[in-house]
């Protein structure tokens, strides 16, 4: 399903190319023994390494090595046993060497392929290119001084891994997905939080256009975009911007733009950078990188299962629709959820109270699943006094909303609060009759022929029980009930 | 009885064992000779307060019966390796002031086998250099003269310049140099000292400030074979904090020192004796032939067909991996700022125009060239794979050989202000040295001879990768044969 | 190769070294030669000849996943020309 620009001259296609730097989940960084968390006063979690004092040299850690193989198995992707560090060259003040120990013409991990899902039900794959470990670089922060920037390292040398994809991306839907995607997976292996806001997944996005069947033309790239949704202003914004270029006879310059979140605009970046020449050439501190085929194996072996296979598995095991099973794997603390809830239950329903009512309230509380105030047990246990018949599932409502509040379990609000439902026909035809005598006029209103004030009747009653009484016996016996004369 | 600054040593740790002095009374007879000789400009910073109490407590240790291998005895350090709270210059302007917070792992070595700093000795200005005539500090002056001319000041080679007139001029008993190029074996040539640089990963390279990565080796500048060994034991070994230090045990080198050389094969590669070579270099060379064989060992001519093209191998490869190294010293985290700029790429500029001297820039620029996108192949990658066939070249000659023997430069000292003019005749001094360090062979210089005005030669002896036992062994023969007792003038015996 | 005084003045922008007019002249010329000398490479036949990118014996060694530095701001910033409130300062980056 291809998403076309329209524009005067004819129909443009968009062509997304992203290159992803994830920050590795580890406790040091790639080539020092510093710290790697974030949000730490400046310049404490810096090694003399991070900070190129003379005479220091790289170490490479073992588990940035690791995350970056379980990356690339995660991505379907070939693992180079031979890969090499190369030394990107150029000057800025939150790169103190003068230079960023990368990965050029070898890479950690080779070709590889991601599986997006779109909202029109549609699957399509994304090619990955490759996958690469790097430096990170420090922070500048340029608001804290009329001339003055401030330097900060702690972020200098954390390990990153930037996946480049193919440009294979047509819409911002599809970009979208792919980050959401690539995102879920990353989590899911644990190699790297995903967290866009504290900066761990940013998002360099190239876009061009051309016309149907053309080769490709100039691209943009927009850099550092850590939310999804600023990244879709922005390449529905520079997409337009080209199409309107090109229709009115002008040419794009391939440059660097940046995202302007207030007016949700890009524009060119004020210093015009001279054109980078990177100079890279493999670092001489850092003998090849060399991986045997038992320490892939390891990994291999290790590796959870991922959302893909789960969906599957969830859409096979527990029929539930494509779309659905998709949400609920996106996050694997949410399908682990999920299935505890789901065992021995009927997974439909509780897809349903997972995917409404749950996220539903997660949402409006700005919580994640992992510190959600009901438990996967007491989300278990309300469904199934559903099922017993303890409480109706009109009433499950409000008990669900006091487990919100309480964090206690189902059963003991509804004893506490004397919520069970009522199912003995006795009460119910009392209480029937004590309405039928309270509005003769509306009983001999429905007898003449206006049945739809059942529902009306069913209200009143269930005011009378407290909400208490079972749907079902309710409206058989009120049927019953009112027919008789 | 020997006066003390004339000992090695070896000499000096049997005395000081023997208690016929202390490490105090040592340390102070060198810092009154660096104090009389200061005209040489060998040292830019002196650490006298540091070498006195580090002396005590070595003489406190030594009671105490904690005797390490270089235990007291006092050395000088090339201002290129950081010595914790030690300015450290590495003869530049552009790290002013700068006090590494950390001690390379070769100085620290040598401090925990219980040495004493005399201070940091001069160099040329990054290492780039083969005269010692390009440090902020201003040249060093070598303590030799020529017969006919002793007015004319000569330069002690480069870059370890400083390290080899201060143990040639007896100021300290030894010193520690690096060799990118020849920048030990060179200066020991000019100044008639033993200069040793080890195969590359024997010395690790932490805290040692880099000019070319794949290149830079620490090590030993001392007046003897037996003190080279003594000092390079005390030196080597493994260092997890270098990525490029050898995984190899270290030998006990003095040990090697044997005198044994029957049936060791001593190749002459024929591509060293151009036509230009002087007659009193080719005469000693072929003198050194005859002692060793002497002592019982073979010669055998090889061929190292890509000698020519060493070179200009290296004067690519080396600035381009300096041009990076480089790129750190930008006034933003230590060392010299230009001040007054608004832009940073203005400060960094201004401070790097003004921080780094001519030679520096020179070499900067060619290495930024020769990676720079349309010459990378051309350039860099060409280079690249003909050290690939240099490095060949050696392995095919250690087939058929043991050892090789060269000289170790092509002319004695030169007079300071000579060959400045070419930059490209500087580097012709580094012909013979230049390709052991593309191959990361072990090379050593003895001194063998002197020229017709009295200068010092040395031979060069190179050898397999981490052979360095054999290279010290036939040093030693060498050093026997040649009998090498001159001083230098400008430091005569007291 | 004989250099022309843009590329000079390119390549002294990429590694940040402000040349004087008075100097450059002379440095064409020097860079030239120097690039000129180096060029008999071209001579070698280096078909099929890898790049010799490491002549150290060494296999990388990977350290295990610990901290081990850091906490020391102080050091960090010892030595620098112009800092505050545990920052570098640099003049204004604007972009």
């Amino acid at each position: 399903m291809v998403h076309w620009i329209e524009g005067q001259t004819g129909l443009w296609e968009i062509v997304i190319g992203l290159e992803i730097h994830a920050q590795v989940t580890s406790r040091a960084k790639l080539f020092s023994g510093a710290a790697t968390s974030f949000g730490r006063a400046p310049n404490t979690q810096v090694a003399l390494f991070d900070a190129a004092f003379p005479g220091m040299l790289p170490v490479i850690n073992a588990k940035c090595i690791e995350q970056a193989v379980r990356t690339g198995l995660g991505l379907n992707a070939h693992i180079n046993k031979y890969s090499v560090f190369a030394r990107k060259n150029y000057f800025y003040a939150d790169l103190p060497a003068g230079y960023q120990i990368s990965q050029h013409e070898l890479p950690i991990v080779g070709p590889g392929l991601v599986a997006i899902d779109l909202s029109d039900g549609t699957s399509r794959t994304i090619r990955i290119e490759r996958l690469h470990l790097e430096q990170d670089a420090g922070k500048s922060l340029h608001d804290r001084h009329p001339t003055l920037s401030f330097i900060d390292l702690n972020r200098a040398g954390v390990a990153l891994m930037e996946i480049v994809s193919q440009p294979d991306m047509h819409s911002s839907e599809e970009a979208a997905a792919y980050v959401r995607k690539l995102r879920s997976i990353l989590r899911y292996l644990g190699s790297c939080d995903g967290n866009m806001q504290e900066g761990s997944l940013r998002c360099d996005v190239n876009v061009s256009v051309r016309r149907p069947d053309e080769g490709f033309r100039t691209r943009c790239e927009i850099k550092n975009i850590n939310s999804v949704r600023f990244m879709i202003q922005a390449i529905e914004y520079e997409a337009h911007r080209h199409v309107r270029v090109y229709e009115s006879g002008g040419r794009i310059e391939q440059e660097t733009r940046l995202f302007e979140a207030s007016s949700g605009k890009t524009r060119a970046m004020r210093s015009k950078e001279m054109v980078h020449d990177y100079r890279y050439f493999p670092d001489p501190d850092l003998p090849p990188l060399t991986l045997d085929d038992a320490f892939i194996e390891d990994i291999r072996t290790s590796l959870p299962e991922l959302p893909d296979q789960k969906k599957s598995r969830f859409i096979n095991i527990y029929g539930l629709p494509a779309y659905a099973a998709g949400i609920l794997v996106e996050d694997r603390e949410t399908a682990e959820y999920y299935e505890t809830v789901a065992k021995g239950r009927d997974p439909k329903t509780v897809a349903n109270w997972v995917m409404t009512s749950l996220f539903g309230a997660l949402h409006r509380s700005g919580r994640e699943i992992s510190d959600s105030p009901i438990s996967a047990d007491h989300l278990g246990q309300l469904i199934d006094l559903i099922g017993d018949g303890t409480i109706s599932s009109h009433i499950a409502k409000s008990v669900f909303e006091s487990m919100l509040e309480t964090g206690q379990e189902p059963l003991a609000i509804v004893t506490a609060k004397g919520l069970k439902q009522v199912t003995d026909s006795k009460v119910i035809e009392q209480a029937i009759d004590a309405v039928m005598r309270r509005h003769p006029d509306k009983v001999a209103l429905y007898r003449g022929g206006q049945v739809k004030l059942l529902g009306w009747f069913i209200g009143q009653v269930m005011k009378a029980t407290d909400g208490k009484a079972n749907p079902t016996k309710l409206s058989t016996l009120l049927k019953e009930r009112l027919t008789e004369s | 009885m020997t006066a003390l600054v004339d000992l090695t040593l070896a000499d000096a740790r049997i005395g000081l064992n023997r208690g016929d002095f202390t490490s105090v009374e040592l340390t102070e007879a060198h810092l009154r000779a660096i104090e009389r000789r200061r005209f040489l400009n060998a040292f830019i910073t002196e650490t006298p307060e540091v070498a006195i109490a580090q002396a005590h407590a070595s003489d406190r240790r030594r009671r105490a019966g904690q005797v390490g291998a270089m235990e007291g005895l006092p050395i000088a350090i090339k201002d290129i390796f950081c010595t914790e709270g030690l300015l450290t210059t590495a003869a530049s302007h552009i790290l002013d002031g700068f006090r590494p917070p950390y001690e390379a792992t070769v100085s620290a070595r040598l401090r925990a086998a219980g040495a004493v700093t005399l201070g940091k000795t001069n160099m040329d200005e990054f290492a780039m250099g083969s005269s010692n005539m390009t440090s902020y500090y201003g040249s060093v002056l070598n303590p030799w003269q020529r017969h006919s001319a002793p007015e004319i000041k000569l330069v002690p080679g480069g870059s370890s310049g400083g390290s080899a007139a201060a143990v040639a001029a007896r100021l300290c008993l030894a010193a520690m140099g690096t060799d990118t190029g020849g920048s030990i074996r060179q200066p020991s040539s000019y100044c008639g000292i033993v200069g040793l640089k080890p195969t590359y990963g024997r010395c690790s390279r932490w805290g040692l400030i880099a000019f070319a990565s794949s290149l830079d080796q620490a090590g030993p500048m001392t007046r003897t074979i037996r003190d080279s060994a003594l000092m390079l034991g005390a030196m080597s070994g493994y260092d997890s904090k270098d990525s490029t230090s050898a995984q190899v045990p270290v030998p006990d080198f003095e040990e090697a020192l044997t005198g044994e050389i029957h049936g060791l094969k001593v190749g002459v590669p024929c591509e060293y004796r151009s036509e230009g070579l002087s007659p009193e270099i080719v005469a000693l060379w072929d003198q050194g032939i005859r002692w060793l064989k002497a002592a019982g060992a073979e010669s055998i001519e090889i061929s190292l067909p890509h000698t020519q093209y060493a070179l200009a191998t290296y004067y690519i490869l080396a600035p381009a991996e300096a041009s990076s190294n480089l790129a750190r010293y930008d006034g933003v985290r230590y060392g010299l700022r230009k001040a007054g700029n608004s832009s940073l790429n203005d400060m960094y500029m201004q401070t790097r125009a003004a921080g780094f001297g001519q030679e520096v820039q020179r070499r900067v620029l060619i290495g930024t060239y020769v990676l720079s996108a349309g010459y990378y192949d051309a350039y860099y990658l060409k280079a690249q794979k003909v050290r690939t066939l240099i490095i060949r070249d050696f392995q095919q000659a250690f087939k058929t050989v043991d050892v090789i023997l060269t000289p170790t430069a092509p002319t004695p000292a030169f007079a300071m202000g000579e060959q400045m003019d070419d930059p490209i005749i500087m580097y012709l001094n580094d012909i013979f040295t230049v390709p052991t360090s593309l191959a990361g062979l072990p090379g050593l210089s003895v001194p063998a001879g002197l020229s017709p005005e009295g200068l010092p030669l040395g031979l060069q002896i190179i050898g397999r990768p981490f052979d360095e036992q054999t290279v010290l062994k036939v040093g030693g023969v060498l050093e026997t044969a040649a009998c090498f007792t001159q001083r230098p003038s400008l430091a005569a015996a007291t | 190769m004989s250099l022309d005084k843009a590329t000079v003045r390119a390549i002294a922008f990429l590694a940040r070294l402000d040349i004087s007019e008075e100097a450059i002249e002379p440095l064409i010329e020097e860079l030239s030669a120097i690039l000129h000398w180096t060029e008999k490479l071209q001579e070698v036949d280096t078909t099929n000849v890898e790049p010799a990118s490491y002549v150290s014996v060494s296999k990388l060694y990977w350290r295990e996943d610990f901290i081990d530095c850091g906490g020391y701001a102080e050091t960090v910033l010892t030595n620098a020309p112009e800092s505050t409130k545990g920052f570098f300062l640099v003049p204004k980056v604007v972009d």
